[in-house]
C-alpha cells in the first residue's frame, strides 16, 4: 500500500471515529429534552420604522452596539448610517465599487467596513477630526470577494472571502495578521463569539467551521447541510452555534457536544436562507429567506412561531440589535424595516 | 438562472401534482367567455385550496403567498395579466409548459425577446396587442439592433408562419404561456425579476453543459457578452500528501475533544433560555415601555444610567460574565472587592481588557506597566498566578502584544469565578441592590431574611406580571 493510500486510510479511520464519538453522547435528543416545554405563543411582530434612502439591491446590515444606529450597504454604491428611532441618515458614505456585499459597525462606534466584488475590506473612520468620513484603511490580501467582515475591536478586523479563507488584520498597519484557511468552496459569512476568542464561517462547501482567533486553528467542523451555508451566529452564551442554507433549512449545532441539535425546516418553505439572527435570550431564530419573508422560529421547539411578511423582494440581511429590542431587515426592495 | 436551481425540484413536483386530476390535483376547465372559451384554465380560489389541503398548510395567506412565488418563478400565470401574482379568487389561472420551466436553464437573449415583440405586431389580434412597457422595449431593441433588424423581422415571420399552422384552441394556449415566460424573463417595470442571482453565487457554473439556447432556435451568432460577472473560479487541485498529513493532525485534534452528553447541553440550553426571556424583548413585556412602540426613551435612559434597576441587578447573579457585561456590575463588584481589600483581581482583569483596545503605539508600554503594578517581584498589587502561567506571560512580555497576557486573565479570571464572585453575590453591597433596600446599619441574620421573603414574594408577582403582558402581546 502506498504512503498516500495509508494517510487516506487513517483519516478515514479517524473521520469514523469521531463519528462514533459523536454517537456516544447521544444520550437523548434536543426535542426529546424539551419535550414538556411549551411552545412560545405566536410572535407577532410589526414594522416600526422603513429606512428609505437606497436606489438599489441591499445586500447588507449591521447594528451598532447603541442599538440605535445602524449602517447598510447597497449596490447603489452607498453605506449609509442610520439613526433607526429618527430614520434620519447620519452619514451617507460613497463608495469607489458599487459591488459591495458586506458591512460591519465597530464595537466603539467610531468605524464601519465594507467591501464586496473589489476583494478589498474598506476601513471608513466616522470620528475624523474635520467631521467627514473618510477611508482609514483598504485591507487587500484576498484573491476573492469580500463577504463578510466582523469588527473585533477598533484595532482587528475579521472578513471571508469568495476565495475560500479568511484572514485577521490589524487595521493600523493595515496588515495581514492570520490567515485561515481550511474551507473547501466560498466563505459566506461570519460570526465572532461573544468572548470574542472564537469566530464560526459558514461556506459553500456546506459545512461550518469554528475558528480560535488566536492560535489560528480550526477546532471543529460541522456537516450536515446540503447545500451553501449562507448565514451563521452564535447563540447568545457562545455555546452553539445557527446556520442557514440554501438547502431551506436552518441547523443548530452545539459547541460541546460537537454535533447537530436540531434543525428548523418547513416541507412549505422551499427557497434558500439569506440571513438569520437570535433573539436576545436566544429562544427565537428569525431567518431570511429568499421568499421575501421572515420566519421565526422556536428553538427549542423546532416549530414556526411568526412570519415577518413585509419586503417585495429578497429579505438579504437581518440582525436584532444588541439590546434584543429590535429586529431589522434589509432587503434587495431597497428598504430597511425595522420591527418589534 | 437564479437559486432556483434548489427549490426548482420542489415546486415542480407540486406544479405536477397540482395539474393530476386523477390525483386529487385541480379542475382544469374550459371557460365560456363571451363569445369565446377560454381553454384549460383554473381559478386562483382553487389553487389556493389545494395548496392549502395538501401541503397542510393551515392559514390562507401562507398558501397565497406560496402560491404566488410559484407564480413569480413562471410555473402558473394569470391569463389576462403580465403580473405573476396569486389571488385567491375567480381570477383565471393556466399552467406553463415545462418546455418553458426554469429547470431549463433558460438565459434568453435580447435578440429572442425582439423576435417575440415583433412577431406579435404582425399578428392582428387585440390580446397579443403590445403593453406600453413592451412598445417602450421594441422601440428600444430596434435602436440596438438597428443593423440586424431585418434578420430579426426576418425570424418573426419565420415565427408566424409556424404559428398559423397550429390549432386555433392550442395557439391560445402556447401564446399565453409564452407570454408568461417573457414576463418571467422581462419583467413588468415595477415587479420583481425573479431570475435575479446573487452575485456572489454568479460564477459557479451548476450546469456546466449549459449551452445558451434560443427560445425561437436562432444561431448563436457569436455576439452574445459574457456575463458582467466573470472571475476564474478557483482551480480544483488534488489532494497532496500535506494536505492529508493536516486533515489527520486536525482530525485527531477534533477527537482529542471531549464531547459532552446531548442532555446536559440541551439542558444548558434550556436553562440559559429559560433565564433570559425575561430580559428578552420579543418574548416578555418590557418596563416601563418598548420605546419603538411608545416612542418613549425610559427604558434605554435607564439601561444606560449607572443606577441599575432590581431586574439588571438580578442578571448580574446568572453568571460573573454578565456581572462584568454591564459597567455598574463592574462597579459594584470592584467596590464589593476593595472592601475587602483583594481588588488586584478585577483591577487585573479590567486592565488587560483595556490593553487589547489601546493603539498599537501604546501597548508596549502599557502591557510593561501592567506587569510591574501585578506581578513583578513586589508589585503592589500582586496577583496570584500559578507558575507555569507566571513563566508563559513573562516570555510573552519580552515581545509584548495586546494579547501577552490571554493566558493569565483567563486563569485570573477562573479564580474570581470560584471564588470572589460567589461571595459577592452574598455581600451587602449585592444584596441591597437586589432587594432595593437601603442599607440598616444593625443587620440581623433575621433581618435578612426577613427581606428575602418579602423579595421573593415582589419578584414573583412582578414575573407573572410580565409573562402576563408577554403572553398578551404575543396573542
Amino acid at each position: 500500500m502506498g504512503e498516500m493510500e495509508q494517510l487516506r486510510k487513517e483519516a478515514e479511520s479517524l473521520k469514523d471515529q469521531i463519528t462514533a464519538a459523536r454517537k456516544a453522547v447521544q444520550d437523548s435528543t434536543l426535542q426529546e429534552a424539551a419535550a414538556g416545554i411549551t411552545v412560545v405563543g405566536r410572535i407577532q411582530m410589526k414594522t416600526r420604522k422603513t429606512l428609505r434612502g437606497h436606489l438599489a439591491k441591499i445586500y447588507a446590515m449591521h447594528w451598532s452596539t447603541d442599538s440605535k444606529l445602524c449602517v447598510s450597504a447597497s449596490q447603489d454604491g452607498k453605506l449609509i448610517v442610520w439613526d433607526s428611532v429618527t430614520t434620519n441618515k447620519v452619514n451617507a458614505i460613497p463608495l469607489k465599487s458599487s459591488w459591495v456585499m458586506t458591512c460591519a459597525y465597530a464595537p466603539s462606534g467610531n468605524l464601519v467596513a465594507c467591501g464586496g466584488l473589489d476583494n478589498m475590506c474598506s476601513i471608513y473612520n466616522l470620528k475624523g477630526k474635520d467631521g467627514n468620513v473618510k477611508v482609514m484603511r483598504e485591507l487587500a490580501a484576498h484573491t476573492g470577494y469580500l463577504s463578510c467582515c466582523r469588527f473585533i475591536s477598533d484595532t482587528e478586523i475579521i472578513t471571508s472571502s469568495g476565495d475560500c479563507t479568511c484572514i485577521l488584520w490589524d487595521i493600523e498597519t493595515g496588515t495581514q495578521k492570520t490567515v485561515f484557511a481550511g474551507h473547501q468552496g466560498d466563505c459566506m459569512s461570519l460570526a465572532v463569539a461573544p468572548d470574542f476568542k472564537f469566530f464560526i464561517s459558514g461556506a459553500c462547501d456546506f459545512t461550518a467551521k469554528l475558528w480560535d482567533i488566536r492560535e489560528g486553528t480550526c477546532r471543529q467542523t460541522f456537516g450536515g447541510h446540503e447545500s451553501d451555508v449562507n448565514a451563521i451566529g452564535f447563540f447568545p452564551n457562545g455555546n452553539a452555534v445557527i446556520t442557514g442554507s440554501d438547502d431551506a433549512t436552518c441547523k443548530l449545532f452545539d459547541l460541546r457536544a460537537d454535533q447537530e441539535l436540531i434543525t428548523y425546516q418547513d416541507s412549505s418553505i422551499m427557497c434558500g436562507v439569506t440571513s438569520l439572527a437570535p433573539s436576545l435570550s436566544g429562544r427565537l431564530i428569525l431567518a431570511g429567506y429568499d421568499d421575501f419573508n421572515v420566519n421565526i422560529w422556536d428553538m427549542l421547539k423546532a416549530e414556526r412561531v411568526g412570519v415577518l411578511a413585509g419586503h417585495d423582494n429578497r429579505v438579504s440581511c437581518i440582525g436584532v440589535s444588541a439590546d434584543g429590542m429590535a429586529c431589522c431587515t434589509g432587503s434587495w426592495d431597497s428598504f430597511l424595516k425595522i420591527w418589534n | 438562472m437564479s437559486n432556483l436551481y434548489l427549490c426548482a425540484p420542489q415546486m415542480e413536483d407540486i406544479v405536477t401534482r397540482i395539474q393530476d386530476e386523477k390525483a386529487g390535483g385541480v379542475a382544469i376547465r374550459t371557460v365560456k367567455s363571451f363569445l369565446s372559451k377560454i381553454p384549460s384554465v383554473v381559478s386562483g380560489a382553487d389553487i389556493v385550496q389545494w395548496l392549502m389541503k395538501n401541503l397542510s398548510i393551515e392559514d390562507p395567506a401562507e398558501a397565497i403567498h406560496l402560491g404566488s412565488l410559484i407564480a413569480a418563478h413562471g410555473y402558473i400565470f394569470p391569463i389576462s395579466d403580465h403580473v405573476l401574482t396569486l389571488k385567491d379568487d375567480g381570477t383565471l389561472y393556466r399552467f406553463q409548459s415545462p418546455y418553458f420551466w426554469p429547470s431549463n436553464c433558460w438565459e434568453p437573449e435580447n435578440t429572442d425577446y425582439a423576435i417575440y415583440l415583433c412577431k406579435r405586431t404582425m399578428q392582428n389580434k387585440a390580446r397579443l396587442e403590445l403593453a406600453d412597457y413592451e412598445a417602450e422595449n421594441l422601440a428600444r431593441l430596434q435602436r440596438a439592433f438597428a443593423r440586424k433588424w431585418e434578420f430579426i423581422f426576418m425570424q418573426a415571420e419565420a415565427q408566424v408562419k409556424i404559428d398559423r399552422k397550429k390549432d386555433k384552441a392550442e395557439r391560445k394556449i402556447l401564446d399565453s404561456q409564452e407570454r408568461a415566460f417573457w414576463d418571467v424573463h422581462r419583467p413588468v417595470p415595477g415587479c420583481v425579476n425573479t431570475t435575479e442571482m446573487d452575485i456572489r453565487k454568479c460564477r459557479r457554473e451548476k450546469n456546466p453543459h449549459r449551452v445558451k439556447k434560443s427560445v425561437y432556435g436562432v444561431p448563436d451568432d457569436g455576439q452574445s457578452q459574457p456575463s458582467p460577472v466573470h472571475i476564474s473560479s478557483q482551480p480544483s487541485r488534488k489532494p497532496t500528501k500535506e494536505d492529508v498529513q493536516k486533515e489527520i493532525t486536525f482530525l485527531n485534534i477534533q477527537l482529542d475533544r471531549h464531547c459532552m452528553k446531548v442532555s446536559k447541553v440541551a439542558d444548558s440550553l434550556m436553562t440559559y433560555t429559560e433565564q433570559f426571556m425575561e430580559y428578552d424583548p420579543f418574548v416578555s413585556g418590557v418596563e416601563p415601555s418598548n420605546p419603538w412602540i411608545s416612542d418613549d426613551t425610559t427604558f434605554w435612559d435607564m439601561e444606560a444610567s449607572r443606577d441599575p434597576s432590581q431586574q439588571r441587578v438580578k442578571k448580574w447573579g446568572f453568571s460573573l460574565e454578565e456581572a462584568l457585561k454591564d459597567p455598574a456590575g463592574r462597579d459594584q463588584f470592584l467596590k464589593f472587592l476593595e472592601s475587602e481589600f483583594s481588588s488586584e483581581n478585577l483591577r487585573f482583569w479590567l486592565a488587560v481588557q483595556d490593553l487589547k483596545r489601546r493603539p498599537l503605539q501604546e501597548v508596549s508600554t502599557r502591557a510593561q506597566e501592567i506587569w510591574q503594578e501585578f506581578l513583578a517581584e513586589g508589585a503592589p498589587s500582586s496577583i496570584n498566578l500559578d507558575s507555569h502561567s507566571y513563566e508563559l506571560t513573562s516570555q510573552n512580555l519580552k515581545d509584548p502584544g495586546r494579547y501577552s497576557f490571554e493566558d493569565a486573565q483567563e486563569h485570573i479570571f477562573k479564580l474570581m469565578k470560584s471564588d470572589s464572585y460567589a461571595r459577592f453575590l452574598r455581600s451587602n453591597i449585592y444584596q441591597d441592590l437586589l432587594l432595593a433596600r437601603k442599607k440598616q446599619p444593625a443587620d440581623t441574620e433575621q433581618g435578612r431574611r426577613t427581606s428575602l421573603e418579602k423579595f421573593t414574594r415582589s419578584v414573583g408577582k412582578s414575573l407573572t406580571g410580565k409573562r402576563l403582558t408577554g403572553l398578551m402581546q404575543s396573542s
